[in-house]
């Protein structure tokens, strides 16, 4: 730590070069800051401890064929269950067809199967008691300014009432928070009551769309699964379970395969990157031979050149780097904020921070390693006489 | 004072030339091309320019360490951003391609996408009794009440997970409604068999859809017996018979859609007006071509909007870089500049040759770029979740529209990284120049 004056001295002898340099990794490290966060999130990133413990029972023909809801009750009877909720797609757009709004008719167990949902007793109750209730999500709430006691039209792109009619009455019965682990976009979603959905449609099957299982303990999870499987194994409704991770996760790669391409450009930014600090640093060093020759003179040694160098290529990596993920952090909110829920970039959280400064500590060492060695090898007498 | 005006001047010089330069076409730069190839070959000061950058790019062997950062800087910069382009690009092109202007499709009011429709067998004769669809020679008209549902079928790439895939059951008239889609391997399904064909890019990109295979939907078991060839978004689906299907998922006699060919395109209107009219239906119609290219806007709109954002914080990285390298060529070559000057160059050759020298780098490293996505990418199968809540499989596209683009890019990012060094080189005092180690 003593030379650090003697590092930054060294870094800022070329302000320009330096400061140009600067800019390229800053200009790396945002964009590592903002995609990295995504390829987590369409990767592992939906990974939460609750959803190992729950499990996801849908059609094993395809998502959108629905299941008989007398399986919920032999569901709850297998050994290990702790409880079995519904959801159903709702497909709901409020006022247009562009603002969607994320909407499952659920029954009241499956708010017991969800303890990513935070909800006082009484609004839980005036959910219960209410036909055409409606709970509402923090982050949905605050896009469409609605307050609990609202009554608000929902329409359906899917459900008709039995009347013909595609716009669905609610009232909102309660605006709920989620818990921290909960996965992304929970605080977007709107709930109502299954009861009202069945009844009231105009294709009423009594079917739902999938349930949502709570296991007693997530070891037993895959015993469980196969279980419930086996309830409707050869059926004309056979089913298929999976833990929520996995089933988020498969979700995620139906989209397409996020992570290849994002990890794709970041290893064309990250070569180009490498390229150009290596540039630098080799000019940097080249230039201060005879400076490194006198330090060598004083009494440096070998090795403490070599790290001199390194530390400085490092140093180099770690001020750009912090810049740009710092503003990669401040604009990912913005950017979602800004762009009205079009794009999504999750924040970026400790994880990515720590893998980020691992790699700019990686390609500073990379970086710094042939001049260093360079900067270690050289003789003095040869140095001082520019040869 | 001076030197901040200075700077200034220069910065809006080159936003108003990153302005023109965007919104030039392409043969507009191929005449700017043609004058500086003349200007250089016959004008006094022309020469003058060429014999210097010829020296500029003698040396650029002995600096290919700093030389390489602009040219594969750039040529990173413009395959990325060709790369996403092309993904957006070929997306958008597969659903265009799907639709027309003398087909029409309908569907229950609202529901947006086939997935979210249903139309029961009344509402179905009523449509395809109205004005405006083609009849064939027997009389009936030419019109197609399809079914989709979605089925649970993994991708080749990745065996364990299960993607959603459209089944569209449909008649013969399917069939003659779109007549760009023909059989290339095995036969038509039979009627009454559950028996299927399978799109050929479906074939390419999901497992286990080989003529002979069988296959579960809805529980029963199905054999693949043909592949069929359309060129659109058609491919990524499999079709059966109506009938079959309809019995497999319990669907009745209702269909999600009806697709009618139009006697002409003008008929459209006719043919929206008689059914908007009728008190029997509440359906929305629209022409093929505008339901599939409404049906891409979205998802292509926002790779567009990612891959230019991600474009431009590339290229910021990649002028740095640039400006980096031709700093320091520029004060390499300090005495050599100031002795040209010296006995009676003026600034435009230095800065012009200094500028030359650096968007040629550019062009290079854009060539570079542009060739690696087209050779990697172009025609790559993808495939992502559509708006029928199924996969859409389609080819990356590397137009030659998109290449120029990656091109263009290179030389603006050449341009600035070069103008300022340029400049510094045409403003260095000459005594002082002169005297520098």
């Amino acid at each position: 730590m003593k030379y650090f004056h003697l590092i930054w001295a060294a870094l800022f002898r070329r302000k320009t070069r330096t400061v140009f340099t600067l800019i390229s990794i800053i200009a790396a490290f945002l964009l590592f800051g903002l995609l990295n966060a995504v390829r987590v999130a369409f990767t592992s990133g939906s990974e939460t401890l609750s959803g190992n413990e729950r499990l996801v029972v849908a059609s094993r023909f395809s998502i959108m064929t629905g299941l008989p809801q007398s399986l919920q009750a032999r569901i709850a009877a297998i050994p290990g269950v702790q409880g079995v909720g519904h959801e159903n797609w709702f497909g709901g757009v409020y006022q247009d067809p562009k603002n969607f709004v994320f909407s499952f008719a659920v029954d009241q167990a499956y708010l017991d199967v969800s303890p990513d949902i935070v909800l006082t007793p009484e609004q839980r109750k005036a959910f219960v008691d209410t036909r055409d209730g409606a709970l509402v999500g923090e982050a949905l709430a605050a896009r469409f300014h609605w307050k609990v006691g609202d009554k608000i039209p929902l329409q359906s792109q899917i459900f008709p009432q039995k009347s013909g009619d595609k716009t669905w009455p609610f009232e909102i019965v309660g605006i709920f928070r989620t818990t921290k682990d909960a996965p992304d976009g929970r605080d977007q979603m709107f709930f109502l009551n299954w009861k009202y959905f069945d009844e009231a449609n105009m294709y009423s099957q009594h079917s739902v769309g999938w349930y949502v299982v709570k296991v007693a303990d997530p070891k037993d999870a895959d015993k469980v699964a196969n279980a419930i499987d086996a309830l409707s194994a050869n059926s004309d409704h056979e089913t298929k379970t999976q833990t929520a991770n996995a089933f988020n996760a498969s979700f995620a790669k139906q989209i397409g395969n996020i992570g290849l391409i994002v990890e794709a450009i970041m290893a064309a930014v990250f070569f180009t990157l490498i390229l150009l600090t290596g540039n630098t640093m080799a000019q940097a060093v080249r230039e201060r031979i005879p400076e490194l020759a006198v330090l060598k003179t004083l009494g440096f040694s070998n090795r403490s050149v070599l790290a001199l160098v390194l530390a400085e290529a490092t140093v180099l990596l770690l001020l750009g780097g912090v810049i740009g993920m710092a503003i990669a952090s401040v604009l990912a909110p913005a950017l979602t904020k800004g762009s009205g829920g079009m794009i999504r970039l999750p924040p970026i959280g400790v994880g990515n921070w720590i893998e980020g400064l691992v790699l700019m500590i990686v390609i500073g060492v990379v970086v710094g390693v042939l001049p260093a060695l360079r900067g270690m090898r050289l003789k003095i007498v040869d140095a001082l006489a520019g040869r | 004072m001076k030197k901040f005006l200075f700077g200034l001047g220069m910065t809006a010089i080159v936003i108003v030339w990153l302005i023109a330069w965007t919104a030039l076409p392409w043969f507009a730069v191929l005449v700017l091309a043609v004058l500086l190839a003349l200007w250089l070959l016959f004008a006094r000061g022309g020469q003058r320019t060429l014999s210097v950058t010829r020296v500029g790019l003698s040396t650029l062997a002995q600096r290919l360490g700093s030389t390489a950062v602009i040219v594969i800087g750039i040529a990173g910069v413009v395959a990325v951003l060709v790369a996403l382009l092309a993904m957006g690009e070929g997306l958008s092109a597969t659903l265009r391609q799907t639709g027309s202007d003398d087909t029409a499709i309908v569907l229950r009011g609202g529901s947006g996408v086939e997935s979210n429709s249903v139309l029961t067998r009344d509402e179905i004769d009523a449509i395809e009794g109205a004005p405006g669809i083609a009849h064939d020679a027997q009389g009936k008209p030419v019109a197609s009440a399809e079914l989709v549902v979605v089925a649970n079928v993994p991708k080749k790439s990745d065996p364990n997970n299960d993607t959603n895939v459209s089944i569209r059951g449909v008649g013969d008239e399917a069939w003659t409604v779109r007549p760009n889609v023909k059989i290339v391997a095995g036969r038509k399904f039979a009627p009454g068999l559950r028996e299927l064909d399978v799109g050929a890019s479906a074939q390419k990109q999901f497992a286990g859809l080989d003529i002979g295979n069988h296959l579960k939907l809805g529980g029963q078991e199905w054999t693949v017996v043909g592949v069929f060839a359309s060129g659109d978004s058609y491919e990524s689906e499999l079709w059966g018979e109506a009938k079959s299907v309809a019995s497999a998922y319990r669907r009745g006699s209702s269909a999600e859609s009806v697709i009618a060919r139009l006697t002409s395109p003008s008929a459209f209107d006719q043919l929206k007006a008689a059914l908007t009219s009728d008190p029997r239906l509440k359906v929305d119609v629209s022409t093929t071509q505008e339901y599939f290219s409404k049906q891409s806007e979205g998802l292509s709109k926002v790779i567009r909007i990612v891959g230019i954002t991600i474009g431009i914080i590339m290229a910021i990285g990649a002028i740095f870089g640039a400006l980096n390298t031709m700093y320091a060529a520029v004060s390499a070559r300090t005495r050599e500049i100031a002795t040209l000057r010296a006995i009676g160059f003026r600034g435009v050759p230095v800065v012009v040759s200094v500028l030359l020298e650096t968007m040629l780098l550019a062009l290079l490293g854009g060539i570079i770029g542009a060739a690696i996505v087209w050779l990697l990418f172009n025609g790559y199968t993808a495939s992502t979740l559509g708006s029928n809540f199924s996969q859409v499989v389609f080819q990356f596209q590397v137009t030659p529209t998109l290449l120029w683009t990656g091109i263009k890019w290179a030389l603006a990012i050449g341009f600035v990284g070069g103008l300022f060094p340029a400049m510094r080189a045409a403003r260095l005092p000459v005594t002082t120049a002169l005297r520098e180690q």
